[in-house]
């Protein structure tokens, strides 16, 4: 199904209202794996983090990740879950190449968190998600498939393993269903998984970073006609990684439910790809039967017990959680919601508190993350924080302009500079000769000279109307290539006509 | 050296500590009887003559830099084709496995090696542990050096026969439902299950995870004794060994006495399908413990009935998750590697052609017991049963510190009688595994022979988890009035091979 050819997203929600799930999966950011002591680095050599465990070698045991259960726990408690006082792990078993034990040890009926929430904001208004279970789980290998025009398994002609990924450990969230939503259930989708990321940044559990597989949405959508009480069937598409992608997909699914519901088809149950050129999904590998993962409690693992009095200390130890945070900001910064929200998706908060820490203005630190750099991200299409500048070289530039050595233009030069590499604000200062020429003698004689090009509008000026020297600093902004002291050239304007 | 076979571990031990004889000639008569009798027992997969001689020699040379040995350093032993060995084969009796070298020790082989035990090679086994008779094994049956027509039962047939046929002193098994205790019945030797988490099983290629348990192996109670106390202990490897000090076996074989202490007659384990000379010698035993000063009670533990058809469920279930790993991607028998199938095509025809018939029929039973809609039914309930047998233990050891039966039903049966009939084979584990199933210590220690048949008939004791020391208490006891009521070891009355 094209996107052209799907009812229209209004029309769609005329007659149905969408119920989504969404299933998050988050690396955790341990050194070792979850059951075994290999480490967990990013990009090494193919099957160069591999050991008898987590290769699945006859005899070889697992081991729990004590540093995972605690990341657990304290995301359970960020998201007001209960904790389990007993659980156990389970396994779920099913063929694959790139598992070598050919079960993956997951939880199942005992999750190590349940029963939570999160509040997400979406147009001003806070809408509460709510959290049916976190629990522990184990990566997968990656399958390389070689040969074949599209990279999957189809028309491969060999497949490489990499086991490097395998036993690195996940921590799977699922939300209950989202009802209610409406028109805006793709921004409540995008918002939660927006507010997740923070959340699971701010507890420092994991980076999450989506476009490196950190962190992995798969979308539940099921449409049912207004006022029906039971869901429809739902389709799952899997691996939607990033955060416009999420509201994307379940865009496009909510059209297409009710594009096939309307015709008078039916949906099938099945796992869904999305595609980021067009925004459109795809049915997966359809499945005959449903999957019997043939789960039962993992034989090789003792249950984990987490006793009340660690449950209240990694309680106790929460840092101040990404909404209570953005609260105390937004008062201290006194901006307004939208301006708020718009750092908050931008997702500038942490280097705007960072600069402020290296000593510019809550404003000027504001006004440059969500300005000037959030355009220059935009432009190279990345995450904002990524950009090759630190909160301490804003922080400069931010001083150099408050102390009048710069103005705003010349600011964004030096900031042009420090993108390119040219080294320190200072520096780049230095090099590119970018100094606010606000010595008289030397604005002078541009003064005179637009003085004298606009006669006609100094009379104007001599005349009481004072608003018109604006024209005559553009003019002597230009001669001077925009070094000079705009508040300064103003002032030696209106003194050489005599109107000060 | 025809003596230097016979020798007991601790003998073997003592005699190189004291510069009798050298670890090297030890390992090289033990080398010579395999070869001389081998081909007639089948006991061992692999013979690794070369690393045995060279474990023989380290611990010479420490003997002769004066360095202190441990109570087993240079004493022979078989070890069951379970364990992992680095660099050296280990195939769980199967073809799934043939060829494998695993690039790591087991946490019980390095144990081994740490105490300078020299390793003689890998014995036979029925395939991943599957079976009662070591006919299962991928490579041949293993026979019985009481009458090699017969079987040595199983699973670990291969280790019970090596130590029989003086192949060795010691040996390794592992028990999930009684496959140290009923080869060692059936074969005329001791044989202990630990306390489930007694000794890691970190390098144990899983057969069922939950009631596995790696054991010794041995002619005397006191060289099971030396043994399991150089192989238990906790293990950071393996997240279900216990935490705890190893229970003080040695010094209780050193001191046998039942003496003031009561031992329960488990009722069910008589009546239909008990072997005649196997109820007298076992009549027999527990009238010996009562003239020793132990006072004898009569037991119930109604839900032991139930025993078997929980561990058939829970057995294969775990089974079936453990063994999908074999799958031809990694290590092992990979079939259809042709370029003409896929990887699915290829893990497909692997475990077609590498598993045997029982270790398929277990797998098809565990995977149907875990099916969506028949867990509750049968792995479930089969959990349940497992709490109740728990329970009746529990109870028992309320009123007695042991208990005692027979290990086995009857003795050794003759090779291929029971091949073709499962349930009758499953039988030979009737009173083993409800200590499997409920984790606790149990030893299996020769009683004399059957009157019918002139086989070793076991004798089975029970202790609670983490009391194991009164395994060797009884047992050492038992063994010491037997020795002095027969004259010699029951294993001299073998014939020759
Ligand atoms: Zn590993």
């Amino acid at each position: 199904m094209s996107t052209t050819s799907l009812m229209s997203y209004e029309d769609a929600l005329e007659t149905y209202d969408p119920v989504m799930g969404l299933e998050v999966h988050v690396e955790l950011g341990t050194a070792t794996k979850m059951f075994c002591g290999c480490s967990t680095e990013f990009g090494a050599e193919p099957n160069s983090q591999v050991c008898p465990t987590c290769l699945g070698m006859p005899g070889a045991l697992p081991v729990v990740n004590a540093v995972a259960v605690e990341s657990a726990i304290r995301i359970g408690l960020a998201l007001n879950c209960n904790i389990a006082e007993w659980c156990r792990f389970a396994r779920k078993n099913y063929f694959y190449p790139d598992m070598p034990k050919n079960f993956q040890t997951s939880q199942y009926d005992e999750p190590i968190a349940f029963e939570g929430y999160l509040d997400v904001q979406v147009e001003g208004k806070t809408w509460r998600v709510e959290i049916e279970r976190a629990h522990m789980e184990e990566d997968t290998g990656k399958s390389l498939h070689m040969g074949g025009a599209t990279g999957r398994i189809h028309g491969a002609d060999y497949s490489l393993l990499d086991y490097n990924r395998c036993g690195i450990p996940l921590i799977e969230i699922v939300t209950k269903p989202i009802e209610g939503a409406g028109e805006l259930a793709p921004l409540v989708a995008k918002a939660y998984v927006a507010e997740l990321r923070e959340l699971i940044r701010a507890l420092g559990v994991s980076e999450a970073r989506m476009e490196l597989g950190q962190m992995r949405c798969d979308a539940n959508l099921s449409l049912r006609p207004k006022g029906r009480e039971k869901f429809g069937t739902r389709s799952e598409t899997k691996n939607v990684n990033s955060l416009r992608s999420v509201e994307r997909a379940i865009r496009f699914e909510i059209q297409r439910h009710a594009t096939v519901l309307t015709d008078g088809g039916t949906i099938v149950q099945e796992t869904r790809h999305f595609h980021e050129d067009d925004g459109s999904t795809t049915a997966g590998r359809i499945k005959e039967e449903a999957e019997d993962y043939r789960y039962f409690p993992e034989p090789d693992l003792v249950p984990v017990a987490p006793s009340r009095e660690w449950v209240e200390e990694l309680r106790a130890t929460l840092p101040e959680l990404p909404s209570l945070r953005r609260a105390r900001l937004q008062a201290e910064w006194g901006v307004n919601d939208f301006e708020m929200q718009s750092m908050v998706n931008a997702g500038v908060l942490d280097v705007i508190l960072a600069t402020i820490d290296a000593g510019a203005h809550a404003d000027a630190a504001r006004k440059w993350w969500l300005g000037e750099l959030s355009r220059r991200a935009n432009e190279r299409g990345v995450e904002v924080a990524t950009l090759p500048i630190t909160a301490a070289q804003v922080a400069r530039v931010a001083a150099l302009v408050e102390s009048g050595e710069l103005n705003d233009k010349l600011a964004r030069q030096v900031i042009d500079g420090v993108l390119a590499g040219e080294g320190e604000p200072d520096a780049v200062v230095e090099a590119r000769g970018l100094k606010v020429v606000s010595d008289d003698s030397a604005l002078g004689a541009a003064v005179d000279e637009a003085i004298a090009a606009n006669a006609g509008i100094a009379d104007k000026i001599r005349g009481g109307k004072v608003q018109a020297v604006g024209a005559l600093v553009g003019a002597v902004m230009k001669t001077t290539r925009g070094q000079a002291d705009a508040a300064r050239v103003r002032e030696l304007i209106l003194e050489r006509l005599g109107v000060s | 050296m025809t003596e230097t076979i016979r020798w007991t571990a601790a003998e073997t031990a003592s005699a190189i500590a004291d510069g009798k004889v050298t670890a090297v000639e030890v390992a090289q008569a033990h080398l010579d009887r395999i070869e001389a009798v081998d081909a007639k027992v089948h006991a061992f997969l692999h013979v690794d003559a070369d690393g045995a001689l060279a474990a023989a020699k380290a611990v010479d040379d420490a003997r002769a830099r004066g360095d202190r040995l441990g109570p087993l350093a240079g004493v022979p032993l078989a070890l069951k084709d379970v364990f992992t060995t680095k660099g050296v084969p280990t195939t769980c009796g199967s073809k799934m496995l043939d060829g494998w070298k695993p690039p790591y020790d087991a946490t019980l082989t390095r144990r081994l090696k740490d105490a300078g035990v020299v390793i003689l090679g890998k014995t036979n086994m029925d395939e991943f542990a599957m079976g009662s008779s070591t006919e299962n094994s991928a490579y041949g049956p293993t026979g019985n050096p009481w009458d090699p027509s017969r079987v040595p039962g199983g699973s670990g047939g291969g280790s019970a026969a090596a130590i029989a046929s003086f192949q060795a002193p010691l040996a390794i098994g592992t028990d999930t439902g009684g496959s140290i205790r009923q080869p060692a019945a059936l074969t005329g030797t001791v044989g202990v299950k630990p306390t489930y988490g007694g000794v890691s099983r970190y390098g144990l290629v899983a057969f069922s995870s939950s009631l596995d348990q790696g054991g010794p192996c041995a002619r005397t109670v006191l060289d099971a004794a030396l043994l399991h106390e150089a192989i238990a202990g906790h293990d950071p490897l393996d997240s279900t060994s216990i935490d705890a000090p190893v229970p003080n076996v040695v010094e209780a074989a050193r001191s046998g006495s039942v003496k003031g202490l009561r031992i329960g007659v488990v009722k069910e384990f008589a009546g239909e399908g008990y072997q005649a000379g196997v109820l007298a010698r076992f009549a027999e035993a527990v009238e010996l413990l009562r003239e020793l000063g132990a006072e004898i009670v009569e037991i119930s533990c109604p839900n032991f009935t139930y025993a078997m058809p929980a561990y058939y469920l829970i057995a294969p279930s775990e089974a079936s998750s453990n063994l999908a790993r074999f799958d031809a991607m990694r290590y092992g028998l990979r079939v259809g590697d042709d370029g003409e199938h896929s990887a699915e095509e290829v893990m497909s025809l692997t475990r077609e052609a590498g598993f045997g018939a029982e270790v398929k029929r277990r797998i098809m039973l565990g995977t149907y017991a875990l099916s969506s809609g028949y867990y509750d039914a049968y792995y479930g309930q089969a959990q349940k049963v497992r709490t109740l047998i728990t329970r009746d233990f529990e109870a028992a050891f309320g009123q007695v510190d042991v208990l005692v039966s027979p290990t086995t039903p009857t003795t050794a049966f003759p090779i291929g009688e029971r091949a073709d009939d499962p349930m009758a084979m499953y039988l030979a584990d009737l009173c083993t595994i409800p200590s499997n199933l409920a984790g606790n210590a149990a030893m299996s220690l020769p009683c004399g022979l059957a009157d019918e048949d002139g086989l070793p008939v076991g004798l089975q004791i029970i202790a609670p988890a983490m009391a194991d020391d009164r395994l060797y208490r009884v047992g050492a006891a038992v063994e010491a009035a037997y020795l002095s009521r027969w004259g010699a070891p029951l294993l001299d009355r073998a014939p020759a091979l």
